[in-house]
């Protein structure tokens, strides 16, 4: 029988996970799991700059890998410095672990130093959280922390651990638990037989289909599935924010993002489908416009593992609950028994909208002699890392113009705060994921405003080594608020402006990085070429771009999918 | 409409917070929420009464079941059900009232608890409906205090919400 104090058990518990790195930041209330740490070396430490960051970085290795991250900080602020990282997890449903220290339960409800209470504090925003109340407890606790943020629709768990629990010198047996069960959580494993056949019929019945697919079809790594299900139908494919490398971008049937800033013909096919099938997405306020106007023609068919994710925004005909991946596959053996009796001259017919619509628009964005367009620099991003780098981005016009322009054809190489919309998550995700994936390009798309929101990990990576590329496209203001503000606001712009930008070359340098400018076109591809040359490096580009330039196309405020601006001055 | 739910949930810590804050956190509103232990003591059962469209109380059943602490919970309005709570409320009694607050608790059959030459206690059991019509029986110039327990609720019949 092995005796490990509480702290010793965390340490051995994450080595017996099989976790590498975990994220954080140390206090007076994790001293004795630090201690535990340190005397250990199978499970290594990143020490961040500020404990969001560390969040941030569990995370990127999480969309990146599929397996939760794992942060640990103190209490107090430490913890409470998590919550916009938890938050972010939380709204995308990425896998995360982390543990909070406590204050010692003996101290626990009397405002202690550095005493906030956690499990109230994250509540709203975890999977769920635990608190450790005996140290026996601790390697069940963490088995199931572990278990409840991988499993069913993954997302963050917080284990709250007190510092009493975690005293060097009292010890209790240890045991790694191999699996855990919990009687109230039974996440579905498969899809009702009966649905899917339904739905199977209504797919072969279709003139006017589409497939929807979002996050879950990279949470739920159904992205083969995916393909092969729309290759053997020849059917449309659009992908959600969240879901872009779900589906191959390059392929002649994606037909680019939906939604707010979604691709024209991707928002006209769906307005005109007259058959939606929702794939591991939820119909967000951010794809489907107003409600009541959604896709008025089309039925719906709904693939989801979160029975709560169903008709909770649009009302859906056939909902399906299971995971994605055994749901597309049972329905896949089903069309191929079918023979395959679809309406040919339908299809064609909708594909030869389609193609109108892709011909009408494309992506297309006006050219300017003056300044560098954002999407061209996104553009040159995809030449130069040959479509094949892990991409990153902040929150704002620089995250759309990289999922417009940015062809992912692979899951889990598009890592956004999509849900929450997190400015600041962009570089620390960056550094989770080039951390486990030293030998790949790995690229955080920003923007002056978000960049600053975490900047301070520049001074990790060079603790680390962590060699990304940081690729702002600095519109020296705002540009997203700037935008709303044009478009709604009479070009009043309230604090959408930064009048200070420091100098990000020199201030790169000053942490020891390398810093290049770019202000003219010709300059630009070049320089992104000897940015990723730099292998070793962590190179920022601080690509000047037209302070004027807006996103579209952009759906209409209170409108249907497809009421749109697809300029300044165009409307569908 | 006004909707039963009865859940069964760990009896742990926190687990009541949860169900709140979901509430809360999701706009929905409670009417009455009772929780205490069952004859096994790692399970509550609580009764939130509730109201909202079909649409609403189809989200608040699936969100109340996504907390990992629920184990299982059924509507008791979907089929027939007994509800009940429990009324303590103390009424003043001097002089000619008394006759008449005592005959008022005999019609609504609930019972004098405590006495006092100028205050009776009465404790009425029943659904909400019954309670509310004794307090306007008793009239509003007579009520001193009133304390109600919120709904509990079983169905009716062989049916049972258990492991
Ligand atoms: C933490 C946080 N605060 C505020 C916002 C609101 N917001 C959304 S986009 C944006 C502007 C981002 O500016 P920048 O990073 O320069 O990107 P740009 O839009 O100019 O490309 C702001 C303030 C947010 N998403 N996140
Ligand atoms: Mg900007």
């Amino acid at each position: 029988m092995e005796l490990l104090s509480g702290a010793d058990m965390i340490a051995r518990f994450l080595q017996d996970e099989g976790i590498e790195y975990i994220y954080g930041y140390p206090g007076g209330s994790v001293l004795h799991i630090y201690d535990a740490l340190f005397r250990q070396d199978k499970v290594k430490h990143i020490l961040v700059r500020h404990e969001q960051a560390a969040a941030h970085m569990a995370d990127g290795y999480a969309r990146a890998t599929g397996k939760a991250g794992t942060v640990l900080v103190t209490s107090g602020p430490g913890a409470t410095n998590t919550i916009t990282g938890i938050a972010t997890a939380f709204t995308d449903s990425i896998p995360m672990v982390v543990l909070c220290g406590q204050v010692p339960s003996t101290l626990v409800g009397e405002d202690a130093f550095q005493e906030t209470d956690m499990m109230g504090v994250s509540r709203p925003v975890v999977k769920h959280n635990l608190t450790v109340r005996h140290p026996s407890e601790i390697p069940e606790i963490l088995k199931k922390a572990y278990y409840l943020a991988q499993t069913g629709r993954p997302g963050p768990v917080v284990v709250d651990i007190p510092k009493d629990m975690t005293t060097p010198n009292e010890r209790y047996e240890y045991v790694y638990p191999k699996s855990v069960k919990l009687r109230s959580y039974n996440p579905v494993l498969r899809g009702h037989a009966g649905q899917i056949k339904k739905a199977v019929d209504m797919l072969l019945a279709a003139k006017r289909p589409i497939l929807y697919a979002g996050g879950g079809v990279i949470l739920g790594k159904a992205s083969d599935k995916l393909t092969e299900l729309a290759r053997l139908l020849d059917y449309p494919v659009t992908n959600t924010l969240m879901g872009l490398g779900g589906y191959p971008a390059t392929d002649r049937q994606h037909l680019g993002m939906l939604g707010m800033h979604g691709s024209y013909e991707a928002n006209m096919a769906m307005h005109h489908a007259d058959l939606i099938v929702s794939i591991g997405a939820r119909f967000d306020d951010r794809v489907t416009n107003a409600i009541e106007k959604f896709c008025p023609g089309a039925r719906i068919v709904h693939i989801d593992i979160d029975p709560a994710s169903i008709s909770k925004t649009v009302e859906v005909d056939v909902p399906i609950v299971g995971p994605v991946d055994s749901v597309l596959s049972e329905m896949l053996v089903l069309i191929k028994e079918s023979k395959l009796s679809i309406d040919k001259d339908a299809l064609a017919a909708w594909w030869k909208s389609i193609e109108e619509w892709k011909q009408f628009h494309g992506g297309r964005y006006e050219s300017c002699d003056e300044h560098i367009k954002p999407q061209k620099v996104i553009e040159a991003l995809y030449k130069v890392t040959k479509g094949d780098a892990f991409v990153t981005s902040d929150v704002g016009q620089h995250q759309m113009f990289a999922a417009q322009y940015y062809k992912f054809d692979k899951p889990n190489r598009w890592i956004n705060s999509g849900g929450l919309g997190t400015m600041g998550f962009g570089f620390p995700a960056a550094m989770g994921v080039k951390l486990n994936f030293p030998d790949h390009d790995v690229v955080c798309v920003t923007g002056e405003g978000s960049i600053q929101m975490n900047i301070q990990e520049l001074s990790t990576c060079k603790q680390y080594d962590l060699p990304v590329k940081v690729l702002i496209l600095n519109n020296g203001t705002l540009g997203m608020v700037k935008q709303w503000q044009d478009m709604n606001y009479e070009s009043r712009h309230a604090q959408s402006y930064m009048k200070s930008l420091p100098d990000f070359t020199k201030l790169v340098e000053a942490y020891g990085h390398v810093g290049l400018e770019v202000d003219k076109l010709e300059d630009l591809e070049s320089t992104l070429e000897k940015a990723f040359s730099m292998k070793d490096k962590l190179v920022f580009i601080n690509v000047h771009v037209d302070p004027h330039e807006h996103v579209y196309p952009m759906q209409v405020a209170r409108g249907s999918m497809n009421d749109m601006w697809l300029s300044k001055t165009e409307r569908t | 409409m006004r909707r039963i739910i009865s859940v069964l949930l760990e009896n742990e810590p926190g687990a009541l917070s949860r169900v709140v804050g979901l509430f809360s956190q999701r706009n929905y509103n409670i009417e009455t929420l009772t929780v205490a232990a069952t004859e096994d003591p790692t399970l509550s059962r609580m009764t939130v009464t509730t109201s909202g469209s079909d649409k609403i109380i189809e989200q608040i059943t699936k969100q109340l079941n996504k907390l990992i602490e629920v184990v299982k919970l059924v509507d008791l309005t979907e089929g027939t059900h007994i509800e009940r709570e429990l009324m303590l409320i103390k009424v003043k009694a001097a002089g000619s009232q008394r006759s008449e607050v005592k005959r008022t608790v005999e019609i609504f059959r609930g019972q004098i608890v405590d006495v006092t030459s100028s205050v009776y206690t009465v404790q009425l059991a029943g659904n909400s409906g019954k309670l509310d019509a004794f307090i306007q029986a008793i009239g509003d110039t007579c009520i001193l205090e009133v304390v109600r327990s919120g709904v509990s609720g079983i169905a009716r019949g062989e049916k049972i919400l258990s492991l």
